[in-house]
């Protein structure tokens, strides 16, 4: 017996040095006892005997002794540690299982905090990001800027260190070979000062190289593509390369990380917008009415100025601007937001959104804990005979429980690790992600070190968490008892706790699967919505002609040519060109009109605020817009006949009052021209997916020139034969021009970007939570049945029916399942306003959705009490009988 | 309990403080060195007596090498070191104290308050 006991004890306790001292020690102590017992007439091993037993409990000493000499945390955390990997090897399932579900939502939740600390928490990665703000009105937030409005407000306002601004532009660059489609930010001189950020090579130009319209040649290349396309070559410094065919030379490259100050967006170089004019023939320097010059405008607050303040200081401005410019410039009040994600108008959602899918993960890690807490708490209940045995020893209750956290922790870093592995792969693969051929999509989210952090800070904390659930249990532990009479009695009886944790967990999966629902309906229902035109069955090829060196008279022959050839594939049915889109590259440029007796035309005195499109002809028929009254354009509606305009539903009644009153009315353009309308169209999507109903405004190409080009193709053939046509086509026109071809529905990814997302987001939460229900509510029922196997199987002997046995055995998991589901479903559809801001058309008030929540927690349900079920219905009376 | 427990253990610490001042020695050495000066009536747990050596050793009251017992035993000796002297100067007076505090008070005699 003692041999056995000293055995076990040498593998509670292997050695360290202290260890061994405190042994010798001992020894020694035990070995002059016995010397002296000897000396008295005792046999040398009946002395032996005599002093041991004398001495007591020696474990118990020993870590009273350990205790008090101090400093061993170290080596009792290497024992522990020993012990706790043996112990783990030895039930790899459990083990495997819970280091499987850790890694899943510690995954899951690095994922979603590397995005919330790309998004909103880390600041812009420019020098002093804290004063760095952005000016937008207050109303809408838009936040472009006609240049010269920028000017003043940049050399009169006292509250900024400098303010610059920015404009997106594609462009069209050649460096020695083909041209190909890049991205550019045409920004201010002052740009790259304002914003405190030094070249990696060469050097960056600056507010004194201006002297006005076209006077800087140069470009800066970001770094990521200077690496792409220059590979790293430090002598493309000084290089001329061609920009939309003008001679430009590259003067320096961006440093690492830099993309500008929007988040989402990676531009491909940096270029004066002085130039705008010289690369894309804008006629807006001077107009302080375009307000389409910048995009936005930022800088740094001087130190000791708030951004109200600041905003007043602007205000007074732009007032003192109307009084000078009444016709020109309209006073809206400002306000100063982040330029990262254009202010409030992205940042809101996606603050609100990625909190909440936050908030969704940490709840789904708290089901996780709740979930390996019962999990564990079954383990010391299975091990009860080893711990009572160890407590029997002698070991303090607080040296068993730190064993226990322990392997806890063990597993939760195990775990964890493995989570953030997985999470780190995922994320450099969305960093990389590229989903929209047009757009240069920039998503920041490396993971970095306070990722890794975070997820192992999280790691620690859920073992901690569910490595406390078996706490009272171990301490109630009467170690007498248990060894005693087996471990089956008096442990955990009364499940509450744990009942509670399995109802919260539900919740929070039923919470899960009903926003998943929500967004894919509203995804659904999106793509099926009337937009007011029909992308489905179009082809897209868009070239900007100017950058291609078509400028005023050979402007529209060419778009005309660009029809007729395309007409002339065979099996298509309609071609019309417009200058933009409707939703597939976000702003549609916006105009003003007045009623056509108003002669003061300034901003203030326009009736409506359309959005403008400049078409061709037959462009309603190839996009699908229908025509509800009058006509179409004609080739004939050209310079030397009257204006003529087609408008929306929406125009037509701010303008008119009424569809029928608006055909044949007259209104006045921006410019003061009276123009007529021929003809009104429907209403439609023109934005943004979840905009409201805008007034948009429809003029001839042939009296308004466009240089951007779009060409909207209607066919029955195949996309991928239209679009090799349509390429050939096109090279026949004109080898040199830059045109991108792809379907317009592929082009609408962008509007349907942020509801594709969230579903999917949500979807693989949902499927997370889901997944932990089902091993929580089938851990619930197993145990339940497990426990009372033997009363089943009495039952059964004495005739009870299947009916009886399945209610007895499964009526506690379902009644809980019930309540954690309907929590999660009102929860659902409380959160879902949340989602209705980044989803279109997500609404929880859909019988289809709650029905569709309802039948997969019924199925999970099912799922997970079909295999506890069957084990109570095949109870064996005399088999259990026989185990006793 | 625990105040029990602390009055023990205050004892035992100024107990062992007061055999080994005597001269050096090793553990079991302490037990019957405390056993024959007090002429058997104090009698210390044998196993209660490392944990108390140990805290004594970290506090650095006493010191600790390695030896040879008498009957030729590897054995771990303790000793005073100049902290321990004077930390047992200060336990033996407060001793002192309460002990003749408690004895006066359970000596007083009715109406002697």
């Amino acid at each position: 017996m003692l041999g056995r006991l000293r055995s076990l004890m040498a593998r509670l306790v292997p050695g360290g040095r202290l260890e061994h001292e405190l042994d010798e020690e001992l020894r020694a102590h035990v070995a002059l006892r016995a010397d002296d017992l000897e000396r008295t007439g005792l046999t040398r091993p009946e002395a032996e005997r005599r002093a041991r037993i004398e001495f007591g409990g020696h474990s118990k000493f020993k870590e009273e002794a350990r205790a008090a000499a101090g400093g061993v945390f170290w080596e009792t955390l290497v024992q522990d540690l020993r012990f706790a990997t043996r112990m783990l090897r030895k039930s790899r399932s459990f083990t495997g299982v819970a280091v499987f579900t850790l890694a899943l939502t510690i995954g899951a939740n690095a994922v979603v905090f590397a995005a919330l600390n790309a998004f909103i928490l880390r600041p812009l990665n420019v020098p002093r990001a804290e004063s760095l703000y952005s000016i937008h009105r207050a109303k809408g937030n838009s936040a472009n800027q006609s240049y010269p409005d920028y000017l003043d407000l940049r050399d009169r306002n006292r509250s900024f260190v400098d303010i610059a601004g920015y404009d997106i532009m594609e462009a069209g660059l050649e460096a020695g070979d083909e041209p190909s489609r890049t991205w550019a930010l045409a920004v201010t001189g002052n740009y790259f000062d304002a914003l405190g950020i030094q070249p990696f090579h060469g050097r960056f130009f600056h507010a004194s190289d201006e002297h006005g319209p076209d006077s800087v040649p140069y470009i800066v290349l970001s770094q990521a593509f200077w690496h792409a396309r220059f590979h790293d070559d430090p002598g493309v410094v000084g290089r001329v390369v061609r920009v939309n065919k003008q001679p430009f030379t590259v003067l320096g490259v961006a440093p690492q990380g830099f993309n500008g100050t929007l988040l989402f967006f990676a531009p491909d170089f940096f270029v004066p917008i002085v130039d705008k004019h010289q690369l894309w023939g804008s006629k807006e320097m001077e107009q302080r009415n375009q307000r389409g010059m910048l995009f936005m405008i930022f800088g740094h607050l001087k130190p000791g100025v708030t951004p109200k303040q600041a905003a007043a200081d602007l205000d007074a401005i732009s007032v003192a601007l109307e009084k000078a410019y009444p016709s020109e410039h309209q006073h809206l009040p400002l306000k100063l937001e982040r330029p990262s994600l254009y202010g409030e108008f992205l940042g809101g959602p996606m603050r609100a959104f990625l909190t909440g899918l936050m908030l969704l993960s940490t709840l789904i890690l708290l089901a996780a804990c709740a979930n390996l807490g019962s999990l564990f708490a079954a383990r010391a209940a299975d091990r009860s005979r080893e711990l009572a045995l160890r407590l029997a020893l002698g070991a303090g209750r607080g040296r068993v429980l730190r064993q226990l956290f322990t392997e806890a922790v063990l597993v939760s870093l195990l775990g964890g690790t493995l989570g953030l592995a997985g999470s780190v792969v995922l994320l450099r693969w969305l960093a990389s992600w590229q989903p929209f051929p047009r757009f240069p999509l920039n998503l920041p989210m490396n993971p970095d070190a306070t990722v890794a952090v975070a997820a192992l800070l999280l790691a620690v904390a859920s073992g901690l968490l569910f490595g406390a659930v078996p706490v009272r249990q171990v301490l109630r532990t009467d170690p007498y008892a248990v060894i005693k009479s087996g471990p089956t009695s008096g442990v955990g009886r009364r499940l509450s706790v744990r009942d509670v944790l399995l109802v919260a967990q539900i919740a929070i999966c039923a919470l899960l699967v009903t926003s998943s629902f929500v967004a894919v309906r509203g995804l659904v229902r999106s793509l099926h919505s009337p937009y007011g035109f029909e992308p489905r069955g179009r082809m897209l090829a868009s070239a900007e002609l100017e950058m291609a060196g078509y400028r005023g008279e050979t402007l529209l022959p060419m778009q005309r040519r660009m029809v007729d050839a395309m007409e002339a594939i065979p099996g298509v049915r309609a071609v019309g060109t417009t200058n933009c889109v409707p939703l597939s590259q976000g702003d549609v440029p916006g105009t003003y009109v007045f009623k056509q007796e108003t002669t003061d035309l300034k901003r203030a005195n326009a009736v409506a605020l359309p959005l403008q499109m400049v078409i061709s002809p037959d462009y309603f028929r190839a996009a699908g817009v229908r025509l509800l009254l009058g006509r179409a354009f004609s080739w004939h509606d050209d310079k030397d006949a009257p204006q003529v305009a087609v408008v929306n539903q929406e125009l037509a009644r701010q303008l008119f009052g009424s569809e029928a009153r608006a055909l044949g009315g007259i209104f006045k353009q921006r410019d003061g021209t009276p123009t007529q309308v021929v003809g009104i169209v429907e209403n439609g999507k023109y934005e943004h997916l979840t905009e409201s109903t805008q007034p948009a405004l429809y003029l001839p190409v042939m009296q308004t020139p466009a240089s951007m080009t779009w060409v909207v193709v209607d066919s029955d053939l195949p996309p991928v034969d239209v679009a090799a046509a349509m390429r050939g086509r096109l090279r026949e026109l004109d080898p040199g021009l830059p045109a991108f071809i792809q379907s317009w529905t592929g082009a609408m990814g962008l509007s349907l970007f942020p509801s594709r997302v969230a579903a999917v987001a949500l979807g693989v939460l949902g499927a997370i939570a889901a997944l932990l229900s089902l091993t929580g509510v089938f851990g619930l029922a197993a145990y339940a049945v497990s426990r009372r196997l033997k009363e089943l199987g009495i039952r059964i002997a004495l005739g009870a029916s299947r009916r009886e046995i399945l209610q007895a055995t499964l009526s506690r998991p379902f009644q809980l399942l019930a309540l954690g589901s309907v929590a999660g479903l009102v929860l659902g559809v409380l959160a879902s306003t949340v989602l209705s801001a980044v989803v279109y058309q997500a609404t929880p008030r859909d019988p289809l959705v709650l029905a569709g929540v309802v039948v997969v927690m019924l199925l999970l349900g099912l799922l997970a009490t079909w295999i506890p079920a069957q084990r109570a219905l095949s109870a064996d009376p005399l088999a259990l009988l026989r185990e006793e | 309990m625990p105040g029990e427990a602390q009055l023990l253990q205050g004892t035992l610490d100024l107990l062992i403080l007061k055999a080994v001042s005597l001269g050096r020695l090793h553990g079991y050495g302490i037990l019957l060195r405390i056993g024959q000066i007090s002429g058997q009536a104090l009698l210390v747990e044998q196993g209660a007596l490392y944990p108390a050596l140990f805290r004594l050793v970290r506090q650095g009251l006493l010191k600790a090498t390695w030896g040879t017992s008498e009957n030729n035993r590897r054995a771990k000796f303790y000793e005073l070191t100049a902290s321990g002297r004077s930390r047992l100067r200060e336990e033996t007076a407060g001793w002192n104290r309460l002990a003749t505090a408690i004895a006066s008070v359970l000596a007083a005699q009715p109406g002697e308050a």
